[in-house]
């Protein structure tokens, strides 16, 4: 039996150690290690953890409200603002729902372009998880080296769009701008590149003892407790249902591309890191297959130009970086939505939280929040 | 657990559903998904289809057939909406019917709970469920009209997912999900008047109020 299994995990009808030392203490809102404006009220036994309760809406801009006075033009750019480090996902989430209702297909050019825009995000989506998780944990070096692969991406996308962040990539119908000279290249070399870089990040961290320590049988979440409580994303995967939304429900045209869905076991922060390690590999390899079949032709289907769909409502979901995003557009025919509904990866995963960190330590919280990968802005909305 | 999700089982919504059938999804698979193979070789992408103007149709099926067996007259709609499937349920029923598609038709994970506002209908809220089936690679929407001063009972019990969704739908239109276990506001602060998401609230009200206690401005805007 590893130490792991060993630690003591209290039903959280439990009393406390002698009923006596119950301590109750704020971790954020300001706190570096909560990545935003999080604060997790937390109750301890000792340094033990008994109960937990998070307390968020820091960053709540009423993005939903927002759209509803909008068109639907208009709210496109809003929702790069939810999950900032992966926008480029909102996007394709938020352009392929309102396609969908509009029986719209964006013409094959455009859905190549925009898996080659995706991919490159999920990978730097994971690198800033990667680098800020392990800076966390105490591991000080990857951070600077995945931001510096990260770079190159944003590069890429600053090349390509002018804009490193909120990208605002994709439009209704398909995207507005056709790729720079020389678009492949730099994609294809920043693939090259980056497979060893990931080779490299491994050697820091995944024989590491001080890095084992601190992920392996930390935050462990079976799979039915994920189901139960609606997480998605690598953390499902960490768990071991080889779910993926680009494999069970494809979209935009993830059927052309080969991958797998990498799982872990144990469903700990460890299982959860090799499963986000690989899936970077993944996303290059996709990448690879994208840029050398990219067809050419138009990049925006024929949408009109005031854009008003049908009566009805459509849910929509792709699989983000952090798990599950869906939009549900529900559309009374008019230039604006009646209503935008955001399902996000980020909230749902967040409310496992509590369950995840029972019976640990004060500092292993710092872990699963970074493991859950979560981003305030998308929280919040 | 609900194993590996099988590759070539996309999910049938570029064309109309036939039979809610765990055998659906392979029937379906020779029906064109939704990337535009075909249309790859065309120099222009397909114009928007001429075909008619598109609206929900009544969805029939195996599910259907189940669900109108047993609940009866608390299915008041069984319909299909671009290839995506939803029932309209007495919402006096929810818990009931929750349970039994969680069990017995194995629709395990609820993705997304919400609510929309139509003020001029009797009932003006609808909440809206997401369901997701692992073992049938199928969704479902399931939605309850709820009037203004009315309550539904919670699915907590159901899907753990719900607790904070139903937080959220409290916290924004103001429905009180009945047997909840900690319903309070969960993105607008404890104390707050007003509920946002409501069509008769204007994007630019807030609890000036609140504002004033609280931050010691005149006002957030």
């Amino acid at each position: 039996m590893t130490e792991a299994e060993t630690v003591y995990r209290p039903h959280p009808e439990d009393h406390t150690f002698l009923d006596s030392n119950e301590i109750v203490i704020n971790m954020g809102p300001q706190h570096p290690s909560t990545h935003g404006v999080l604060r997790v009220v937390l109750r301890l036994d000792g340094e033990k953890i008994i109960g937990s309760e998070c307390v968020i809406g820091y960053l709540h801009r009423g993005v939903e409200k927002i759209a509803e006075n909008r068109t639907y033009v208009q709210f496109n750019p809003y929702v790069d603002r939810m999950d900032y480090a992966a926008a480029v996902s909102n996007s394709l989430g938020y352009c392929e729902a309102i396609e969908k209702i509009m029986s719209v297909v964006a013409p094959p050019r455009a859905q190549y372009v925009r898996v080659i825009l995706t991919e490159l995000n999920r990978i730097a989506s994971h690198l800033l998880w990667l680098g800020t998780h392990a800076l966390d944990i105490g591991a000080l070096t990857p951070l600077f080296y995945c931001f510096r692969e990260r770079e190159e991406i944003l590069k890429i996308f600053e090349n390509y769009c002018g804009a490193r962040l909120t990208t605002h990539s994709f439009r209704i119908g398909g995207l507005q701008y056709e790729t720079y000279d020389g678009f492949e290249k730099q994609v294809n070399v920043f693939c090259d590149d980056f497979l060893h870089k990931v080779d490299e990040y491994e050697t820091l961290l995944t024989g590491n003892r001080i890095w084992l320590q601190r992920t392996k049988g930390i935050g462990v979440i079976s799979a039915e407790d994920c189901i139960q409580y609606g997480v998605t994303g690598p953390v499902l995967r960490g768990s071991g249902v080889k779910w993926d939304i680009r494999k069970a429900m494809p979209y935009c045209c993830y059927p052309d591309f080969e991958f797998d869905i990498p799982t872990g076991q144990n469903g700990d922060t460890f299982d959860r890191y090799i499963v986000r390690m690989e899936e970077m590999r993944q996303a290059v390899r996709i990448i690879k297959q994208a840029v050398a079949k990219i067809p050419d032709g138009p990049i925006m289907a024929k949408i009109p130009k005031v854009i008003k769909p049908p009566v009805g409502e459509i849910y929509h979901s792709i699989e983000a970086p952090k798990g599950e995003l869906g939009y549900l557009v529900v559309s009374d025919n008019s230039t604006q939505p009646y209503r935008v509904r955001v399902r996000p990866p980020s909230f749902v995963n967040l409310s496992a939280l509590d369950i995840m960190i029972r019976g640990h330590l004060v500092a292993d919280v710092v872990a699963v929040i970074g493991t859950i990968d979560i981003v305030l802005g998308e929280v919040d909305r | 657990m609900p194993d590996e999700i099988k590759p070539e089982a996309p999910k049938p919504e570029a064309a109309k559903p036939e039979a809610p059938k765990a055998e659906a999804p392979k029937a379906e698979a020779a029906v064109k998904p939704e990337a535009p193979k075909a249309e790859a070789a065309a120099p222009k992408p397909a114009a928007p289809p001429k075909a008619p103007p598109v609206a929900p149709a009544p969805w029939e099926g195996d599910l259907v057939t189940h669900m109108k067996n047993r609940f009866g007259a608390a299915i008041l709609e069984a319909s299909t909406f671009l290839g995506q499937n939803y029932f309209l349920v007495d919402a006096t029923r929810i818990e009931e019917i929750c349970f039994y598609l969680r069990d017995d038709q194995k629709f395990d994970m609820l993705a997304d709970l919400t609510a929309v506002d139509y003020p001029k209908k009797e009932k003006r809220f609808e909440v809206v469920y997401q369901l997701y089936s692992f073992p049938r690679n199928e969704r479902l929407r399931l939605k309850a009209p709820v009037a203004e001063n009315e309550s539904i009972s919670t699915a907590v019990n159901v899907w753990k997912t719900a607790n904070w969704l139903e937080r959220e739908a409290y916290d924004m239109f103001g429905i009180n999900f009945a047997g909840h276990p900690d319903l309070r506001r969960i993105l607008l602060p404890e104390g707050w008047q007003g509920f946002p998401l409501r069509k008769d609230h204007h994007i630019l009200t807030q609890d000036d109020q609140w504002v004033r206690e609280n931050l010691n401005i005149e006002s957030g805007q």
